[in-house]
């Protein structure tokens, strides 16, 4: 007991230390002002206190549990065994489904707009959840895939007046299209060269699309873009964010119903054998180029789909909506909901974008508590909030049907 | 007697160099059909390398190493990449097991399917009626691999969850996954206590007789060896120094030096 | 002639800074194999810190080169304390871990920290103190190069310098190259691998600090943001010269120094970093080992 206070102590002390720079003074070189914030250093002291016996708690924790694991326990929550129950999963999607559909009619337009950004990052990432989740490529420039998504609505519609539904696909293949040229360089890097990489492509995306103005109308980007058609009706502000959130469901569905496919199929679980071991999948057969190639194509396809919608949502599109950041938010939404787990991803959208979206005064430290949980979770949970559920199958064994290939 | 048998592996002269070093030196090898071969030597003389050169991770600087399926033509194996040598029929294990840990024992399995298995990305979203009837077979055919080794009942944990005796037999399923005619085991028996390693010798002798799949196993275990292998193969050093019956590495006194101090149970 | 020269030693002096943060990426890559992705915050943190001391003492009266040294010294002292931090709160729980978790949990504190001192400061560029007097006897070369670049040349010089020296001559030295060489092998023979992991950090965060503390009293201003891509731009050099190389990464820094500064001169500005980043994917694609790396083989 002594000892943990001893040790709190030390830490806050630590912590007083390293942020008095940072958190009490305040310069401002430019009015030739000092700001002495004496009080932060308090709060500082207090809350590193309570954070170290938190985190010693959690490690703790943490330990006991793989100890359990170890000894062959059970480790899943009751959320976990839950979930793993089918029938429970098919009502609860029933409920679920219901409320999305009435909730445009509950709710007003307001309302239907967050919501609607909300499913666009569900979409985006359950998109990077294939590439990052299950095949483990870290990709950290995916918001490129959006933004060329987004620019292609934008540029087809500006130059050849093209509509949403027809670019909507179009904009998922050059995602595509994008996805499988960006990733033959990259084809032979190891995982972290990889996730530098792509970072790099998401921030040269970036600048092309400022600086190319004969195309991208650089930095002030392309306004007055067109909002969905209804079988060319036109529609006040209210019915059409009506109109783009159904859109919006539907998609997801649709997204939810590949992904899901995708992932219990033979491509989905070579993707994840790579993910865990790449010489051993090699050399049970599996081609790593193709495999590679595939998983970051399909991810991009949806990054691109969902941009179109985005471009279709806001009718304005600039550079600006692309930044490193973008990537960052939804690279957190995979890693916090659960890597390679449909739901989790899912559920990490609504936590991290309508958190802060109804906690107003939190907001601004959304990114800090962002980057924050990115690292707890590593540490304490790195299967996320749902880990990946454990797929089980039919079959009759020797007794049955002995037709062995 | 052995020239009658149909020769399935043949590896003649083959090097590796790593920078200055040379791991395998010239070493000529080869398999039969239904023989289980054995590749013994010290810690460090090239076993794992060249094993490595065989299944395509690394590229051999020197030598053949030819492939004979039955009734097909040959082929040479150097510098194919490893899932092109595992989809020609040779299969393997890892020394330090490489499963899939987060994936359930019956997954792992169903891995090794996948090259004999065809349903691309838009049959899979689709799944037809020929996905489905194709996926129903991979499980089926897995698990019935599964009862070969005796881990069925362990089909639906996590693998990192197995003992570790049980994760070097659902490697070697996960490798006969592959429909291969030749299996390479790469110390199968590593870290196994007696009882293990007897179901070991049992399973390895009936992959041989009951499924016609010719092995080749790196081990260290040499009770294991004696008694299930003919004929044996003996490097140090990177260089192949004997060949031959169990009786005859017995009374091989290069074989008995090298392995001085070594083992005391050759 | 004379801007071939002026962009000879623009980029001299650019590719220097880069050299100096690269140094920490590569020395914590060739001991844990872990792109510190927060290593470019490390840096902002020191140009920051610095800049609160060139603040405070300048608003107090207090001016000259004398100020730079000790706004200096005491940013080299609060990066340290970070990297030291860094590594022990993010990095240190995950060792064993799969591959892409201390990375994430890398990207995770880069975000962190830039939020944090965003949050705890400004938004805003806040202009850096000017420190550094004209040399008068840099008169007559003043229109190729300047004394600030002088004052940068010449203190990564002699910061690499010991840099060189700890390493190849002292005990702890020794200990690093052990460590990086075979962290088990070196745990075997008693050298204490935790703390030559921790004096890594300590080592490549005072290092960055300086490059922050340069680069901030030359380009003249500072806000939370400069750490990113400065971090970005010395993983490159880190990358191009071969990661886990010293000489790699100075000699990186300086290659790519001097082609964005010839770039920006004799083609165009606009496209700098899409340069930058054009010969990071072209060095990883034609050969990551870099210039000076050996291509390592994965034990199987």
């Amino acid at each position: 007991m002594l000892q943990n206070l001893k040790q709190s102590l030390i830490v806050s002390l630590w912590f007083v230390f390293l942020t008095f720079p940072l958190m009490v003074i305040r310069v401002n070189t430019m009015d030739q002002v000092v700001v002495w914030r004496w009080m932060n250093m308090l709060w500082v002291a207090l809350a590193s206190f309570i954070l170290s016996y938190l985190w010693r708690y959690m490690l703790t924790r943490q330990q006991m549990r793989k100890a359990v694991a170890e000894e062959g326990g059970e480790t899943r929550s009751k959320l976990q065994l839950l979930l793993e129950d089918m029938s429970f999963r098919y009502k609860a999607m029933g409920v679920l489904l219901l409320a999305a559909l009435i909730f445009p009619q509950v709710f007003d337009t307001y309302q239907s707009t967050i919501m609607i950004s909300a499913l666009i990052y569900v979409v985006l990432g359950l998109g990077l959840n294939i590439s990052v989740g299950l095949a483990g490529l870290l990709d950290l420039g995916y918001v490129a895939f959006f933004g060329v998504g987004a620019y292609s609505y934008a540029l087809l519609n500006h130059h050849f007046d093209l509509g949403f539904w027809i670019t909507l696909p179009i904009g998922g293949i050059i995602g595509c299209l994008f996805g499988v040229v960006l990733g033959f360089p990259i084809l032979r890097l190891r995982g972290d060269y990889l996730a530098i990489v792509t970072l790099g492509f998401g921030m040269i995306f970036k600048v092309v699309m400022e600086n190319w103005s004969s195309l991208s109308f650089g930095p002030s980007g392309i306004a007055n873009i067109d909002k969905p058609s209804f079988f060319g009706m036109d529609l006040s502000l209210a019915d059409s964010t009506i109109y783009i959130y159904y859109i919006m469901i539907a998609l997801v569905i649709f997204t939810i119903l590949v992904t899901n496919r995708l992932k219990n199929s033979r491509i989905g679980r070579a993707w994840i054998a790579m993910r865990e071991d790449e010489i051993a999948c090699v050399a049970m057969g599996i081609d790593m180029a193709r495999t590679k190639l595939s998983a970051y194509a399909l991810g991009a396809f949806w990054a691109g789909m969902v941009g179109v919608l985005f471009a279709s949502k806001t009718t304005f599109i600039n550079p600006a909506s692309f930044t490193f950041m973008e990537s960052a938010i939804i690279l957190s939404i995979v890693v916090l909901g659960g890597m390679g787990s449909i739901l989790g991803v899912i559920l990490g959208a609504f936590i991290l974008i309508l958190l802060p979206e109804y906690m107003r005064a939190f907001s601004e430290y959304r990114m800090l508590a962002f980057g924050a949980a990115m690292v707890i979770m590593m540490i304490f949970r790195p299967q996320g909030i749902i880990s990946n559920l454990r797929q089980t199958y039919q079959y009759k064994g020797l007794k049955g049907k002995t037709n062995n290939g | 007697m052995a020239d009658k048998k149909h020769k399935l592996l043949e590896v003649k002269g083959l090097t590796m160099d790593f920078g200055g070093l040379r791991a395998v030196d010239s070493v000529s090898l080869e398999v039969h059909e239904g023989e289980i071969a054995a590749l013994i030597g010290p810690n460090g003389a090239g076993k794992t390398t060249f094993f490595n050169c065989v299944t395509g991770i690394y590229n051999p600087t020197k030598g053949d190493i030819l492939l004979h399926p039955k009734g097909l033509e040959t082929r040479r194996l150097n510098g194919l990449k490893p899932n092109k040598v595992t989809e020609m029929g040779l299969a393997r294990t890892f020394q330090n097991i490489r499963l899939f840990p987060d994936m359930t024992v019956l997954e792992n399995v169903m891995i090794g399917r996948h090259c004999r298995t065809k349903a691309g990305i838009f049959r899979a979203i689709l799944r037809d009626k020929g996905v489905r009837e194709e996926e129903q077979l991979i499980v089926e055919s897995s698990y019935q691999l599964l009862e070969k080794v005796g881990l069925e009942d362990f089909a639906n944990e996590f693998s990192k969850n197995l003992p570790y005796g049980a994760q070097r037999r659902l490697e070697i399923a996960r490798a006969m996954a592959t429909d291969p005619f030749l299996l390479l085991l790469d110390e199968p028996a590593a870290g196994m206590n007696p009882q293990e390693t007897a179901d070991l010798d049992q399973l390895i002798r009936k992959i041989s007789e009951e499924e016609k799949i010719a092995i080749l196993l790196i081990e260290h275990d040499m009770k294991l060896v004696m008694h299930i292998s003919n004929p044996i193969y003996v490097m140090e050093y990177g260089k192949k120094i004997a060949e031959g019956s169990p009786q005859e590495i017995k009374d091989n006194p290069k074989v008995v030096e090298a392995y001085l101090g070594e083992e005391t149970d050759a | 002639m004379e801007y071939f020269l002026e962009l000879f030693f623009g980029g001299l002096t650019r590719g220097s800074i880069y050299a100096l943060i690269a140094l920490g990426y590569t020395m914590v890559y060739g001991i844990i194999q872990l792109i510190n992705f927060a290593h470019g915050e490390i840096y902002m943190i020191g140009a920051f810190v610095a800049l609160i001391v060139a603040g405070v003492c300048t608003i107090y009266g207090l001016s000259g080169i004398s100020i730079l040294i000790l706004a200096a010294i005491i940013a080299v002292i609060y990066a340290s304390a970070y990297g030291y931090t860094l590594e022990k709160v993010a990095y240190r729980p995950l060792r064993g871990a799969p591959r892409l978790s201390p990375l994430i949990s890398a990207i995770g504190m880069s975000i962190f920290l830039q939020n944090y001192v965003l949050l705890a400061q400004t938004p805003d560029f806040l202009p850096f103190p000017r420190l550094i007097p004209d040399f008068a006897f840099m008169e007559p070369v003043a229109h190729i190069i300047g004394s600030p670049e002088l004052v940068i040349l010449v203190t990564t010089m002699v910061t690499m310098i010991l840099l060189t020296l700890l390493i190849k001559k002292t005990k702890v030295g020794k200990a690093m190259r052990a460590t990086q060489q075979d962290m088990d092998m070196a745990r075997l023979v008693g050298v204490n691998v935790d703390r030559i992991i921790s004096l890594t950090f300590i080592i490549g965060s005072a290092l960055a600090a300086i490059g922050g503390v340069l680069v901030a009293s030359y380009i003249g201003q500072v806000n939370f943001y400069i750490g990113f891509l400065a971090g970005v731009k010395a993983f490159t050099a880190a990358v191009l010269g071969g990661i886990g190389s010293i000489p790699g990464a100075v000699l990186g820094g300086l290659v790519l120094g001097w082609a964005e500064s010839f770039a920006a001169g004799y083609i165009s500005s606009d496209y700098e970093d899409v340069f930058t980043f054009g010969l990071l994917v072209l060095i990883l694609t034609l050969r990551p080992a870099g210039i000076l790396g050996k291509a390592r083989k994965q034990k199987v």
